[in-house]
């Protein structure tokens, strides 16, 4: 019988301690195939931050090393520079990336640092039990803004995307969404380009991946889904903001 | 032995870095270490070598966090202030037990302080600095020559140990010229790099962390295997130098650019027929508390005098191996001054009489 | 034989680079030498100096506390530190900048002309190596051989051209100063 679905040799067998609808696991899968495609396992280290992925070494059978709260890019920039021929991934979501670790992520991006970011965006701290991020929705209540986000108090989300995009070194930067099968697919499509674009010496790519946090945000799967479209979609467009390849090639 | 050469203490470890193998730099400028970076800027590319100016300290520990799992001699420098943003980082680095170099070349504190030459970071740096229970070899050099010297063994001893190393030195050390002769590298048999991140090729994939979450009681058994390697370095690798300690009644215990100016004192009172000797730790982590207690038991040590620049912080370490053995008196002076020969020879005749 | 030496000045005068040309000389005469920058926030016009110790002996404090040798190119390095020279000791004077006369009644003075004497040597900056060639005449601790070939060891590349000017310098300094004594 011809298998038609496989799980990824990456993606370790192990149970995952990520809730229920949460979008890790699906982007952890996709790295995951990403990796197995190209041909590079053997090669790649992931750079895990901390928050919900801390433990991501452990779900996925490549090198990987643990950062501190929102140095992974600082890590990634050390390990790249002294490892040209590996492959590196810095996994990050919106604390660690867009909070504490801005002046990192904005200068490996200045730099541009020659691995791949891959930067999940649920708009909630999960880890540490749903206070505000940095990519907080105007209006949605955490932990830590109880009536809701107000921007007049604490400035509107930061658009990490539109922010990175205006800056000359990065190679490619796309945000995408793992919200329904159709933007699975997407995401693939991106992040296997990200570490396309780092194997061939490209530069800096940065892929932004809306995601779900059902637990903390109170809600179901299904409406965690819908959430991302109605609510975060709007406010975080998705599409690609910056594509030097294709910038090139146009030329 | 080879040529002497005229060098600034700054750039005199930055050469001695590149001979013991370190092709990782990355750091951040803050006086009075300046030298360093700009040294390293120019002359690490011609070894195939890489500099990164960070962003920050924090950036810069984090740096060399990366270039370290991935199996790369790596350093970084900085004073005081700056020290204080890595010490995040130094603690990762000694929890994941990752090596790395760590040059802190003190300038008066706290806050931002002066720039003066200062050894307040003591504490700091013979405590581990970070949080959690580790501890670093901190390495205490006096003279151009000993920098040079010490960034050898303190590169082996990072690795030996795999954990960070601090070299400790003041703005007096740092800015000082002094002849030397450039160390030789070092012919030392090293542990294998069996833990070095460089892609799971035909082996089982590597994880380098410090979080050690499961099975319960994880962490405390890692760190006692932490402790098992901090006894060993207490028990292998105290350094300190005698000097005229044979007949000595009062001893004078100091390190770095005090130690020196104790010396000149020490000189001095001999002179006048008064018997001064100085003990002077080399490694303030681990510390030379049997040699300090050894002495204390002697009849003739009738006291001891604690030189340092800064309020008094090794005096605490001094205090636990004399144990009220013997009187201890202290001379320092903090926020970036020296001490003055004058006034310590005046504290030297005090204790005398 | 320890010499303790303090040059002091504006930043920009060469006091460093002075001191620097001292104790890379001593290395090459054998001798035991360290050299201390201040350093401070100050740039070019601030204040600067150094300390220069060279002796026969092991140095133990590289601090110099009482020079036995003051060279100062500016009035308030003078103030500074007149009272701290050893007694008996020197203080040298350049007196192009500084119109106040050394009070000390226990020290050697000599006063040069250093900027006057640099500008006829070509180049007005060349002052801290006519004050440099004065002490070399006054102490006679090196000859002007090993200082001159020292020269070109501790300057920047990009001053390596004024080297024949510094040496007219030196040379110009020890004569005044032979003359003068």
């Amino acid at each position: 019988m011809k298998a038609v679905y496989e799980r990824p040799r990456t993606l370790r067998d192990t149970p995952m301690h990520y809730c229920p609808g949460c979008g890790h696991s699906i982007i952890h899968k996709l790295l995951s195939q990403s990796i197995d495609e190209l041909g590079i396992r053997e090669r790649t280290i992931v750079v895990a931050p901390v928050g919900c992925s801390v433990l991501i070494y452990n779900y996925l059978d490549c090198d990987g090393s643990e950062a501190a709260h929102g140095r992974a890019q600082a890590v990634a920039t050390g390990l790249k520079r002294a490892r040209p021929e590996c492959v590196v991934v810095s996994y990050q979501g919106d604390g660690d990336l867009a909070a504490i670790g801005t002046a990192e992520t904005i200068h490996a991006a200045n730099r541009g640092e020659k691995f791949s970011v891959i930067f999940v965006n649920n708009a909630i701290y999960g880890m540490t039990g749903g206070q505000m991020a940095p990519t907080t929705l105007a209006g949605q209540p955490t932990k830590t803004t109880p009536f809701g986000r107000d921007p007049k108090e604490i400035g509107p989300p930061l658009r990490m995307c539109e922010l990175l995009s205006g800056l000359e070194a990065p190679a490619y930067i796309e945000r995408v969404s793992v919200h329904d099968v159709k933007n699975v697919l997407r995401t693939k499509k991106a992040i296997k380009k990200a570490l396309k674009n780092q194997i061939e010496g490209a530069g800096y790519s940065f892929v932004e991946v809306l995601s779900m946090c059902p637990t903390n945000w109170g809600m179901t799967t299904r409406q965690a889904s819908s959430w991302i479209e109605e609510n975060m979609i709007p406010y975080y467009p998705l599409g690609v903001y910056k594509d030097r390849g294709k910038e090139r090639n146009a030329k | 032995m080879g040529e002497k050469v005229l060098m600034r203490g700054n750039e005199a470890l930055c050469e001695s870095a590149i001979i013991a193998g370190c092709r990782f730099y990355f750091g951040y400028p803050i006086t009075p270490q300046n030298e360093v970076p700009a040294y390293m800027a120019r002359r690490l590319p011609e070894v195939n070598g890489c500099f990164l100016q960070a962003e920050s300290e924090l950036s810069a520990i984090n740096m060399v966090w990366g270039a370290s799992v991935a199996g790369k001699r790596v350093m970084t420098s900085s004073s005081s202030p700056g020290i204080s943003l890595m010490q995040e980082g130094i603690s990762y680095l000694a929890g994941a037990e990752l090596p790395a170099v760590i040059v802190n070349i003190m300038r008066g504190g706290p806050g931002l302080g002066s720039i003066g030459p200062s050894q307040s970071d003591y504490f700091q740096a013979t405590r581990g600095g970070g949080h959690g229970d580790y501890r670093t070899i901190v390495l205490a050099p006096q003279s151009v020559q000993e920098i040079a010297d010490i960034m050898i063994d303190a590169f082996d001893l990072a690795d030996i140990y795999r954990n960070p190393v601090v070299v400790l030195g003041d703005g007096v050390i740092g800015q000082m010229t002094e002849p030397l002769v450039l160390p030789k590298p070092s012919t030392r048999t090293l542990p294998r790099n069996d833990w070095v991140l460089d892609g799971a090729s035909g082996r089982d994939a590597r994880v380098v962390m410090s979080l050690r979450l499961s099975p319960p009681g994880a962490l405390e058994t890692h760190n006692l295997h932490l402790k098992e390697k901090f006894c060993e370095m207490e028990r292998n690798e105290v350094r300190y130098e005698e000097y005229e300690l044979s007949d000595a009644q009062l001893v004078i215990v100091a390190f770095g650019t005090a130690a020196r100016v104790a010396r000149t004192c020490m000189q001095k009172a001999r002179g006048l027929g008064m018997k001064v000797g100085l003990l002077r730790p080399v490694t303030l982590w681990p510390f030379c508390a049997d040699a300090l207690g050894a002495l204390a038991e002697q009849r003739r040590v009738k006291a001891f005098l604690t030189v340092e620049m800064n309020l008094g912080q090794m005096l605490e370490d001094v205090r636990l191996a004399v144990l009220g053995r013997k009187d201890i008196f202290f001379y320092g002076r903090t926020g970036g001054s020296v001490p003055d020969e004058d006034e310590l020879f005046g504290k030297i005749t005090e204790v005398f009489s | 034989m320890t010499q303790k030496v303090i040059i002091a000045g504006f930043g920009g005068q060469g006091v460093i680079l002075a001191g620097k040309l001292l104790a890379y000389t001593g290395m090459v005469e054998g001798k035991n030498v360290s050299h201390i920058p201040s350093y401070g926030v100050e740039m070019r016009g601030g204040t600067a100096n150094c300390a220069v110790i060279i002796s026969d002996q092991e140095i133990a404090s590289p601090l110099v506390v009482h020079p036995t040798s003051l060279i100062v190119l500016n009035k308030p390095s003078l103030l500074k530190f007149e009272d701290s020279v050893t007694p008996s000791g020197r203080i040298l004077v350049n007196e192009s900048l500084i119109d106040r006369e050394v009070k000390r009644k226990d020290v050697v003075v000599l006063y040069v002309p250093a900027n006057k004497i640099a500008e006829e040597a070509g180049n007005g900056r060349s002052s801290n190596m006519v004050m440099i060639g004065a002490w070399l005449a006054v102490t006679g601790l090196f000859s002007q051989k090993t200082i001159k070939e020292s020269l070109p060891r501790v300057v920047s590349k990009r001053n390596l051209r004024y080297n024949e000017i510094n040496e007219r310098a030196i040379d110009m300094g020890y004569e005044y100063a032979k003359n003068a004594g």
